[in-house]
Parts: C-alpha cells; structure tokens; sequence
C-alpha cells in the first residue's frame, strides 16, 4: 500500500466522525522504485492532506518531507518534487495495520493490503 | 469462442495466460471480455482524456485492471489506478495477474468503495465496474467467495443500484464510468436514473452469448443536464414529466439499438 493510498482512506465505521487520517502500526516496508512524471505530482499535491503525509512518512522511517504545508511554488523545485514522489508512491507498507484514530479498531495490512471490511455491528 | 485479436491488440491487453486464477475467484469470461473490448473500443478516447486516477470496483481476477492499465500504457504516463473487491482472494488474485504483467494498482479489500468515500470523492476520472449481475434470491446477495461476483439479487440490481450513487460521489467533473449490465438489469432504466443524476450515456458494446445480453454502457456527466430533473420526474409527477419520462426512454431505446448495429467486435 503505497501513502498515496494511505491518504485517501478513512475509518468506515459506523458513527465514527473523525476517521481520518488512519494511524499507521509498521511491521514491515517496502521501496519500489516508480518512474517520476512530475505532471501527476504537480496535480496530486493540491488533492492530498499534507499533514496526514509527512506523519505517514515519518511512521515508515522517511523523514526528509517539510513538515509545514509548503507554498504551492514548491511544485517547480525539482528537489521538493523528488521526495514528495519517494513519500506519496515509492515506500509501500507492506505489513502492518492502519488504525482508525477514534476507536483505535485495527484494519489490517497483509501482502501490501489494506483490508477495509467491517464486521456486522460496525456498518 | 472470442477471438482475442491479432498480436498487436493483445499486446495491449492482459493476457488469459498471465491471469492468475483461484476456486473462489471469478475467472475472466464474457462480460469481461465485452468491457475489456468497450475499453479498447473507446481507447483512443481514453488516451486523449489524460485520466490521472483510474479505479475499478470489483476487480474479481485483475483481467481488466491489467488491461486497462497496459493499454493506457506508456501512452499516458502517471496514471494511478485503484481496485477494490470484497472478496480477499479476489485482491489476492489481482495483485498477482498485476504482476505478471508488469503493472501496478494499489489494491483495497472493501465493499465497493467504503473507506475511499470521502477522500477520493470527486477524484476518480475513469471507473470501470463489472458488477454482479445475475438476478438472485435476495439472500444470496453479500456472500463470501465467488458468489459475490455474480450474485445480483432482484432482477440482478442490488449491488449495482448500490455501486451507481458512491461512482457519482468518487467521479471527478470530467469522469468516466464503463459498466456492465445484463438486459434483465434493465439498462434503459439505469441510463434514466443516471440522467436525474446529470450523466449522459451511451451504449459503447452490446453483445448476445448464448446465455446472456450484455450492454457494456459508459456515462460522463452532461453539464447540459439539470441534476434537479428527478424532482421533476419524481416527487413532483405532472404530465410533462410523465412525458419527458417516456420520451427519455425512447431515446434510450434508440441508442440501443443504434450500438447494436455498431458492435466493436
């Protein structure tokens, strides 16, 4: 599961209002190199939380992201656009569990999936 | 029975023999292959639509995520894509037809899309669904393994009436969905229920198997539409409306048959 994805995930359940951004319990990170294509990124930056990143980051052991939201003039840096890409689709969690930030309920992540299913009581 | 094309095409699509496969995931068959085909059909389109993120709901063996992927190809780079199925084995399956293609999608096991709901509303610019279908007994609807690919309830509409309105919620100003119905479905009335949404649609491949009538429709949103027009059609049923009503599904009528003479195959 790559952060991108991490980013545009939230708690399903039910009655939870604050379910985003999912806590996130590493067992195990992977890096896949991806080509970089800077239009992709230069759109993405105005959709994803940046907030909700950097932690993400930091939680996979990648610290090199501004921890403040940077000025969208950011985007022309070469330098910004390279460890943003590393952050958002390069490190992947693997292993591990994505926590919901309410009720701490655990959703797992096994083979680098998310599994977002709620039990009965939950929907 | 269907003829995958010269090496060319297939080139740019998931190959049969590269498809992983597992007892409790649905294997690729003939309505797979008919969106695979409305894919290709409308590719030139695609290309030119430049999609950024590109989701399939009910991903079951990954056949047309991969196809997806491989023919948008090198020819639009950075396009992410996203499959879900409720079936873990389904996901499983995906990621390793994926691989052995030499192609990526972030993988979710959830039902449809929940859990993507709120922060990707608006950011999906094409959503491909090959939903399950089949008219069922109603408590066959939402079963574990393989079931949950076809399993459609009444008149096999359950999940797809289910999946319609989150796909409105996740399809960006410029998206595009491709899915797949089945006569029984009643497609002219799910083009009508999207048109009060503000999609317009068009039938892309129809298709006859020995079993089934497949239509493989696609909707865009219509700005030209008012998404108001289901008051009108609904709470509010004075003549015109009825009027408008049936004229709608004249048109659609139409479009039918108008793509059935027009089949991409």
């Amino acid at each position: 599961m790559r952060l991108l994805t991490h980013n545009m995930l939230s708690s399903n359940i039910k009655g939870v209002t604050n379910g985003f951004p999912l806590l996130i319990e590493v067992e195990k990170v992977i890096e896949k190199p991806v080509d970089f294509n800077p239009d992709f990124l230069k759109n993405m930056f105005l959709k994803v939380d940046w907030k909700a990143l950097v932690d993400a980051s930091r939680s996979l052991g990648y610290a090199d992201l501004p921890e403040e939201t940077p000025e969208s003039s950011v985007i022309d840096s070469d330098d910004f656009l390279r460890k943003f890409h590393h952050a958002l689709l390069e490190l992947h969690l693997e292993e591990g569990a994505l926590v919901c930030p309410e009720t701490e309920r655990k959703f797992p992540v096994t083979k680098g999936i998310p599994n977002m299913l709620l039990h009965e009581d939950e929907v | 029975m269907h003829n995958r094309g010269s090496n060319k095409i297939s080139s740019r699509i998931a190959q049969i023999r590269l498809v992983s496969s597992h007892p409790e995931v649905y294997e690729p068959c003939d309505d797979s292959f008919a969106l695979v085909d409305a894919l290709l059909a409308d590719r030139s389109n695609l290309l030119e639509h430049r999609p950024t993120l590109c989701m399939e709901v009910g991903c079951g063996s990954g056949y047309v995520i991969a196809s997806l992927a491989l023919m948008l190809g090198e020819e639009v780079p950075g396009v992410q894509y996203i499959a879900t199925d409720t079936n873990r084995c389904a996901v499983e399956v995906t990621h390793e037809t994926l691989q052995a293609h030499g192609v990526h999608a972030e993988l979710i096991n959830t039902d449809i899309a929940s859990g993507l709901e709120k922060r990707l509303a608006g950011l999906i610019d094409v959503m491909v669904v090959n939903p399950p279908y089949v008219p069922t007994p109603e408590d066959e609807v939402g079963r574990e393994g393989i079931a949950s690919a076809w399993a459609g309830g009444e008149n096999g509409r359950r999940v797809i009436d289910k999946i319609l309105p989150i796909a409105d919620k996740l399809l960006s100003d410029r998206g595009w969905l491709y899915m797949v119905t089945l006569t029984t479905n009643n497609p002219s009335q799910i083009c009508l229920q999207m048109r009060e949404k503000g999609y317009a649609s068009r039938i892309i491949v129809q298709r006859s198997t020995e079993e089934e009538s497949l239509h493989i429709i696609k909707f865009w949103r219509d700005f030209g539409i008012k998404p108001d027009a289901k008051e009108n059609v609904t709470v509010n049923r004075t003549a015109p409306a009825r009027i408008l009503d049936t004229l709608l599904s004249q048109v659609h009528w139409l479009s039918l048959k108008k793509s059935g003479t027009s089949n991409s195959s």
